[in-house]
């Protein structure tokens, strides 16, 4: 044991001897999490509109005010030539136009119905289909128009509660994901490129002939960034607690428990990464494909339930796909390890697997 | 061979480009993974990552089980937007059911359902309770959408069954007629594969860049090549060339996938598109050798680029999340990044159709940027290793 314990010194000392990494470290997660909160955000809000109004009747302009008060669009333009509105679309000055015909107010009066044209620049879909949705909402809460007819007494609105965030409050829902994105994220990388380092620059020959025993060096490679990890999840709760308010519904020890279980199945990954890698440049291009591709399809983003079959089949094998998971549980909905105990033993025969595949594979070699 | 040579003249310029090249085409798997990566990121955009709602795992508390209730969620179900994953017996199953993670919204039936519709509050005597819809709403996105859906399913069913006990009111029914313009059959690739685009030239122009000078000085062979009769600027010319054409394949690679995969338009000039590409690959290249001044070593310089180009690169250009959303200063520090600009160019002209009358604010701001960058590294580099 007290050789492992000179190898993680030896580890401790080479980063903190690096004056440019130390920061990186530690600010990284740091700046990522702060970035990445406040950045995520899909809620469409100032939606440019440019209104063709061929009407310019007091009703057509209540139409268009009302656009203006609903709080998601800013009417950036007004003109009577559709074909202005046009340009300024393709110039992408305006995401949506609104187009009220002539005779707007004459079809209501004479008729009760009248249309409009509403264009949106579905270049980006989820925009355009959110912004629609809102346009249409604004148009039909046009029917205040006829507020003096009897309201309909059957229509009635379910009632409606949103749990575990009442505000709706998109950093709520980022931060716990995020943290364990960058967790498993640094790990991997620094564990993958560190073995790979000394084999490039020549100094694991050195390791090699000492006489360490194969676990003493696996153990001292891993055990500071073990430590690492659960340095950056404290700093990561520290900001998400002090900057963004997060309610912290489950048990903290839950959460560290589990990271320090989870850390396991990143570092093996870095180090079976190590195994097959000749070149930092390599280690890193393989660490980085298998990276953004578990990032991608771990929910952090965009919800695993909407994702193809094979695809959910596939997140299956995804461990940061199960970290996400996990800490929007415990840190949002409270769940305890009764909730959670399927994720947690298929992340821990994820790590006895990685680790094993690491050690299995790793060669005392030149 | 001609028109290489052409291209490049015989000589120790030549000679380093051709060493360089061999250095990246030995290395089989790094190679594959810089041409396979663009094509997986294009493929998973494309196909996996959607927030459209399909099915989603719901809850249902109907202690009333009578006809109404039992249509209701019938006609929830067959909508295609929810799948009843649970039959729940009171409310404080409701707690439990959400803290697994498996539903994602309850519909809370009030007793007697049958009876509440045929009566409307107005004319009843005690009032009742309405249908309650409770979102989880830890993912806020999905909860509001999910309720929004349902909430319009129950209105829809509510005003079918109660027609025949009222009268129809008449009011003023404003129709919207809507147009998806440029993406009428709102595919999400559309936006991404720019994106990606914006993403992979950064990647490869800029990080790979970075690194493969910082591995000269990590390696030490830096000084080799210093006291090499090339100039400092052929050193450079040389290290970037063969990124360069690495870094066009790959933008080939992902604007063919969008158009034969996904059915993405080509409706502007290709030259012109080609052009654009070069100009954003330039600006990439300088930050990559910017970097790579500062940086000792790969390690380093790796996540220099990582933190400092690719993170803002996906974050901050508009690629995933809308710029208008985001808090002002993040917006400020968004428009100094080069994709921000890069990305309009290629929407606009792949998708748009349009050309240099519309676009040339951002080729502009994209060419000032190369200038200031490049001038910028260029002196750098002189600074540090000469």
């Amino acid at each position: 044991m007290r050789t492992v314990l000179f190898l993680v010194q030896k580890e401790f000392l080479q980063v903190f001897r690096n004056k440019v990494m130390l920061p990186l470290l530690l600010v990284m997660p740091i700046f990522q999490t702060l970035l990445l909160s406040f950045a995520a955000n899909y809620e469409v809000k100032n939606l440019a509109l440019a209104v063709v109004d061929h009407d310019l009747s007091p009703m057509s302009r209540q139409l268009v005010s009302k656009f203006s008060a609903s709080g998601y669009f800013q009417v950036k333009q007004a003109s009577f030539a559709a074909k202005e509105a046009d340009a300024a679309m393709a110039a992408d000055e305006v995401d949506m136009i609104l187009e009220i015909p002539p005779h707007f107010e004459r079809d209501l009066v004479r008729d009760n119905r009248a249309s409009v044209s509403l264009t949106a620049n579905a270049i980006n879909a989820s925009k355009a289909g959110l912004g629609m949705g809102y346009a249409l909402a604004t148009v039909d809460a046009g029917r205040w128009i006829a507020d003096d007819a009897a309201p309909s007494t059957v229509n009635r609105q379910p009632s409606t509660a949103f749990w575990y965030n009442p505000r709706l409050d998109y950093k709520t829902f980022m931060v716990p994901g995020i943290l364990g994105t960058i967790v498993s994220l640094i790990i991997c990388f620094l564990t993958a490129l560190n073995i790979v380092r000394e084999r490039e620059v020549g100094t694991i020959e050195q390791l090699n002939v000492t006489p360490i025993q194969k676990w003493q060096f696996i153990l001292g490679k891993l055990l500071p960034f073990w430590l690492l990890s659960l340095v950056m999840m404290t700093l990561g709760l520290g900001i998400g607690k002090l900057v963004f308010d997060i309610p912290m519904v489950g048990s903290l020890w839950l959460v560290f428990g589990y990271t320090a279980l989870f850390t396991p199945c990143m570092l093996g990954l870095g180090f079976l990464i190590s195994n097959f890698s000749e070149t930092q440049q390599q280690a890193m291009f393989t660490a980085w494909f298998f990276m953004v591709i578990f990032i991608m399809m771990s929910g952090l983003f965009t919800p695993v339930e909407s994702m193809p079959d094979w695809a959910q089949v596939l997140n299956k094998l995804n461990p940061v796909a199960y970290f996400v998971e996990f800490m929007r549980l415990v840190l949002l909905k409270g769940a305890g390890f009764q909730d959670i105990r399927y994720n947690f033993y298929t992340v821990l025969g994820y790590a006895v697997i990685a680790n094993s595949l690491a050690v299995w594979t790793y060669r005392k070699r030149v | 061979m001609g028109l290489s040579k052409r291209l490049l003249p015989p000589g120790r310029f030549r000679a380093f480009v051709v060493k360089e090249f061999r250095h990246i085409l030995r290395d089989r798997r790094t190679l594959l993974i810089l041409f396979g990566m663009p094509v997986v990121q294009v493929l998973l955009f494309g196909f996996v990552l959607t927030n459209e709602i399909n099915h989603a795992a719901i809850a249902v508390l109907d202690p009333s089980k009578d006809e109404e209730s039992i249509g209701l969620t019938n006609r929830l179900v067959s909508s295609g937007y929810f799948r009843v994953e649970k039959h729940l017996e009171s409310k404080a199953d409701l707690e439990p059911a959400f803290r697994t993670g498996k539903i994602k919204m309850a519909v809370v039936f009030p007793p007697n359902f049958a009876q509440t519709l045929q009566e409307p509050t107005a004319n009843s005597q005690q009032p009742t309770a309405p249908i309650q819809l409770i979102g989880d709403a830890s993912d806020p996105n999905t909860a509001t959408t999910l309720i929004q859906y349902a909430s319009a399913i129950i209105a829809a069913y509510q005003q079918e069954r109660a027609q025949k006990f009222i009268v129809h009111h008449s009011s003023f029914i404003i129709q919207a007629e809507t147009r998806m313009r440029y993406n009428p059959e709102q595919k999400a690739v559309f936006n991404f594969v720019p994106g990606v685009m914006t993403l992979i030239l950064m990647l490869v122009s800029a990080m790979m860049t970075s690194i493969t000078i910082a591995r000269e000085k990590e390696m030490g062979t830096m000084e080799v090549l210093l006291v090499s009769p090339l100039k400092p600027i052929q050193i450079i010319l040389g290290k970037t060339t063969p990124y360069l054409v690495l870094s066009l394949v790959n933008a080939v690679v992902v604007v063919l996938l969008g158009i034969a995969v996904f059915g993405m338009p080509m409706r502007g000039s290709v030259l012109l598109l080609a052009l654009e590409c070069v100009l954003y690959m330039f600006v990439a290249l300088s930050l990559g050798i910017l970097i790579s001044t500062r940086a000792k070593d790969q390690m380093t310089a790796m996540f220099m680029s990582a933190l400092g180009l690719l993170m803002p690169t996906m974050l901050l250009s508009g690629f995933i999340f809308p710029r208008e959303s985001m808090p002002g200063l993040l917006q400020v520090i968004g428009s100094a990044i080069p994709a921000t600009w890069f990305n309009p160019v290629i929407k606009g002209i792949m998708i748009k159709g349009v050309g240099l009358e519309v676009l040339w604010k951002e080729t502009l701001i994209l060419g000032g940027m190369a200038l200031v960058f490049l001038g910028l590294s260029m002196r750098n580099f002189k600074d540090r290793l000469s």
